[in-house]
């Protein structure tokens, strides 16, 4: 060790004076005397302080852990590795935990805000996914639509159809995922979002691969990024960015198409199996209230179904948005995403890569 | 000593067979099997169709550019850092190091910002009247973010291979009247040929199966074998195909082998 | 002119490396949420990081499974360098074919069996079990950076201080692993960084509420990064970049003839 040189010392040092700052870091967190409570959510899909208020009012330690795709949450759920009680998936991922036997029944005399502040025709949405409202409590809620620059484009933007407008080549962001991409180009020739008849298929299929050439990129969450710095025309995107897209770059206009489009619900979920259920009621409960649900949506700006939450939104434009809230009654081309099976899902992944290869 | 040094083996060779080929053994277990679990070629022989073909040839050119560039980069940038004498080398391998320190997606999110049509690059393009450059959401951008990320394990291991040559046999070339060239080609390449294999194999291997550089900087325009085998096991929930496809990458591992023990001759010998 | 010409090969090369870490740090500084946008300079997400409790605790967590893995990954891995020199050819290159998968398996292919394999031990996830997939794919970098070194090692100078009677520890540290120390050196920092940007394995590994600053920022994605983790890579950055110069800045006596 004698040739060890200086650098090499310091740099040890202070590798470990990192570490060991890190570790006097990792001992907080005291249990609370009332048992835990184990939480699977999208990232940043809470306000931190509502875990804080839930804490303090019921004793129950929150064990709180992130995914980011439904699809990354699955199999980490299914295999056990780590034993969550309450998950938080999107629609179709429901259905399929459900066909799984993976969600327990919901008590819902245990939690009494559900029905009380929930809007009935959320839970009517969500039937498309859960047939007997049983196993969820919708906790977000959206659309997805196409958010496009006023300085950039000659008319208002009103059809999916635009988007295979030859005027917009290279101005165009589509979504890189295969059900969100799909939808865009069954709702063009009118077919359901969740057809698993062939011929739809290739229909859509060859739409998409007519569409490809106009495409700037395909991107999941840079939408946002890329429509406020002004490097695309026309993007699709999710109802719950606009408002904050909005704020940022006033230029930006979001549209629900006229042929119709997805409307997607994230909802709390509790597994079969999970170790502290009473708890995860008890948590479900208190995100059900209004002035908890209010706090969530001024913090992740995405649509709450909660009616109480929504009469306590101070900024009235926002209150009676038509983005945030649309009313859904106006339309009648709205469907929600359901799994498909296992061929399904083999048949549209196929016809995705051979787009995404073309 | 042999002997003796036996015994040294056995903690990597446990934990590779604990940590990489019991897992490994899994991987070819859902790469066998269909979702019955009977036993299938289909998931292997699936790298034919034309999708997943296209996406290797695609995966395997552009990885063999970036690692070819890297090697260019890197080459003379070692040998100069080596001629330094400088007393620290652990300065020199953190100076490469250091920016990998943040976080990957985040430098990669950094290249779009710099790289988009109202970038960073192209407005000091703009502002000095300069033609903008449009290579955002194209091949070379993906090329440029392999060369960027992986440049650095490059770097190291030449440097590495260089700055243990001794000077001593490099004037030695030179007294017996050498030139410049000579000595480059007759010695200092051949001698650091274990370093280039390892950056070749650091550099070629991680970048054949990137999937964040090709759907961040590429727009996910361009499909590469990483980007189906992730689509496989995070979209489709195919894990049996994702693993038939892992599976016909080890070949490139394989790959690897021989050319590192043909390349490895003349280190055999002076060893036992 | 030669050396001015290497000096300028030299900077070319770090202002590609750095480019788009200065584009971070700037960022950091930005009071838009969004990096598409410059909503004039703050400092407020420093601020605010400091009083962010996950995120501290998650640099905690990334600082000690780096530190903890790339340590135990640099000692199995040196060892394995020496054993592996002196095998048979054909065993030693299995043995490197080996060391290639982890770095060749796309990482969820990893993940995904590291996760299979944890729950048929039956494991309790936590920081356990990041820390022995870490170790996992942390090991080929350690090999792939000590092993150029060690072919290069003259084996009759280890044989001549064992001649002169030291006994082959005391051979080993005095005569071989100077010559092993920078391959040990940067084999130890790519697994230390290696593993600090690691997201997809730990995913898959990690247990309930155990985060890494990579699991964060990836989880962070879908409603945006935020700006404190671009000042928290700025602080980061900065501080070591800080130590390193002045270390090297400061007059170096007594091991300054040290051939590179």
């Amino acid at each position: 060790m004698k040739r060890m040189n200086r650098s090499n010392k310091v740099l040890l040092g202070s590798v470990m004076l990192l570490a060991a700052v890190g570790m006097t870091g990792c001992g907080s967190s005291g249990s609370g005397g009332n048992g835990q409570v184990i939480v699977y959510n999208w990232g940043e899909y809470i306000d931190p302080e509502t875990i804080e208020m839930f804490e303090e009012e019921t004793g129950i330690e929150v064990v709180y852990d992130e995914f980011e795709t439904n699809e990354i949450m699955y199999p980490k759920v299914e295999s056990g590795a780590a034993s969550y009680d309450v998950v938080c998936p999107s629609d179709y991922m429901i259905s399929k935990m459900i066909e799984g036997d993976m969600l327990a029944e919901i008590n819902f005399e245990n939690i009494p805000n559900a029905k009380k502040n929930i809007g009935a025709q959320y839970f009517e949405q969500a039937k498309g996914f859960d047939p007997e409202n049983k196993y969820s409590v919708p906790y977000c809620w959206g659309t997805v639509g196409i958010l496009y620059n006023k300085t950039m484009v000659e008319e208002p933007i009103t059809s999916w159809a635009q988007l295979w407008d030859e005027k917009y080549a290279d101005n165009i962001l589509m979504q890189d995922s295969v059900r969100d991409a799909f939808m865009v180009a069954e709702k063009l020739h009118g077919f359901s979002m969740n057809t698993t008849d062939p011929q739809e298929l290739e229909i859509a299929k060859n739409s998409l691969i007519d569409q490809k050439p106009l495409v700037q990129a395909y991107v999941i969450d840079q939408v946002r990024d890329k429509m406020i710095g002004g490097e695309a025309a026309i993007g699709v995107i999710y109802s719950g960015e606009a408002i904050y897209t909005q704020r940022e770059n006033p230029d930006l206009e979001y549209v629900i198409p006229e042929e119709g489009t997805n409307v997607w619900i994230d909802s709390w979920v509790i597994l079969k199996d999970a170790p502290n259920k009473e708890n995860a009621e008890k948590f479900i409960d208190f995100m059900c209230r209004g002035d908890v649900a209010v706090k969530n949506f001024e913090y992740i700006t995405y649509s709450t179904p909660n009616d109480a939450a929504r009469e306590l939104i101070e900024d009235d434009d926002i209150r009676n948005s038509e983005i945030a809230f649309p009313d859904l009654s106006k339309y009648d081309n709205l469907e929600t995403f359901v799994y498909l099976g296992e061929e399904g899902d083999a048949l549209y992944n196929e016809l995705w890569k051979e787009v995404k290869s073309n | 000593m042999i002997s003796r040094r036996k015994w040294l083996s056995a903690p990597y060779t446990l934990w590779s067979v604990v940590f990489i080929l019991i897992p490994l053994c899994m991987i070819f277990y859902y790469g066998l099997t269909d979702k019955t679990g009977a036993f299938t070629l289909e998931n292997i022989t699936a790298i034919a169709t034309a999708e997943h073909a296209k996406a290797l040839r695609l995966s395997i050119l552009l990885s063999l550019i970036s690692t070819l560039i890297c090697f260019l980069l890197a080459y003379p940038l070692a040998m100069i850092l080596a001629n330094m004498k400088v007393s620290q080398h652990s300065f020199i391998i953190l100076i490469f190091i250091l920016p990998m320190w943040m976080n990957f997606l985040l430098r990669t999110l950094a290249w779009q910002t710099l790289l988009e049509k109202s970038g960073v690059i192209n407005s000091i393009l703009t502002f000095l009247h300069l033609p903008n450059i449009n290579i955002i959401n194209t091949p070379y951008a993906i090329i440029l973010g392999m060369v960027y990320n992986f440049l650095p394990f490059m770097v190291l291991p030449l440097y590495n291979a260089l700055s243990k040559i001794d000077e001593n046999v490099i004037n030695a070339a030179r007294d017996l009247g050498a030139d410049n060239i000579h000595t480059f080609f007759r010695i200092i390449l051949p001698l650091s040929v274990p370093g280039i294999i390892s950056g070749i194999s650091m550099v070629f291997v991680p970048a054949l199966t990137t999937f964040v550089i090709s759907s961040l900087l590429g727009g996910s325009k361009i499909l590469l074998i990483g980007n189906v085998i992730d689509q496989e096991f995070t979209q489709a929930s195919n894990w049996h195909l994702g693993s038939g496809l892992s599976i016909v990458l080890m070949i490139f591992i394989i790959l690897n082998m021989i050319a590192s023990a043909v390349f490895d001759k003349e280190g055999e010998g002076s060893m036992l | 002119m030669r050396n001015a010409l290497k000096k300028f090969y030299i900077a070319l090369i770090f202002l590609f490396l750095y480019a788009p870490i200065a584009t971070l740090m700037v960022l950091s500084f930005n009071a838009s949420k969004t990096r598409a946008k410059w909503g004039g300079f703050t400092f407020k997400w420093y601020v605010q990081l400091v009083h962010n409790d996950d995120i501290l605790r998650a640099l905690g967590n990334t600082l000690l499974i780096a530190l903890l893995s790339s340590v135990i990954a640099t000692v199995i891995g040196t060892i394995a360098c020496i054993a592996m020199n002196t095998m048979k050819k054909r065993t030693r290159t299995i043995m490197m074919g080996i060391t290639n998968i982890p770095m060749l398996n796309a990482d969820i292919v990893t993940g995904i069996s590291l996760m299979l394999l944890f729950i048929s031990f039956g494991l309790r996830f936590g920081m356990g079990t990041i820390l022995l997939s870490h170790i996992t794919f942390n090991i080929p970098y350690v090999i792939l950076s000590v092993m150029p070194r060690m072919k290069q090692l003259n084996p009759s100078v280890y044989e001549a201080a064992l001649d002169l009677g030291a006994p082959p520890v005391t051979a080993f540290f005095k005569v071989v692993f100077p010559d092993l120390t920078p391959g040990i050196l940067s084999g130890f920092l790519m697994a230390f960084t290696m593993s600090l940007d690691d997201f997809i394995i730990t995913h898959f590994t990690k247990g309930a509420g155990v985060d890494t600053l990579s699991t964060k920022i990836y989880t962070e994605v879908r409603k945006g990064i935020k700006p404190e983790m671009y000042a928290l890579s700025t602080i980061i950055f900065v501080a070591v970049l800080v130590l390193l110069l002045l270390v090297n800045a400061a007059p170096d006596k007594k091991e300054g003839k040290t051939r590179v």
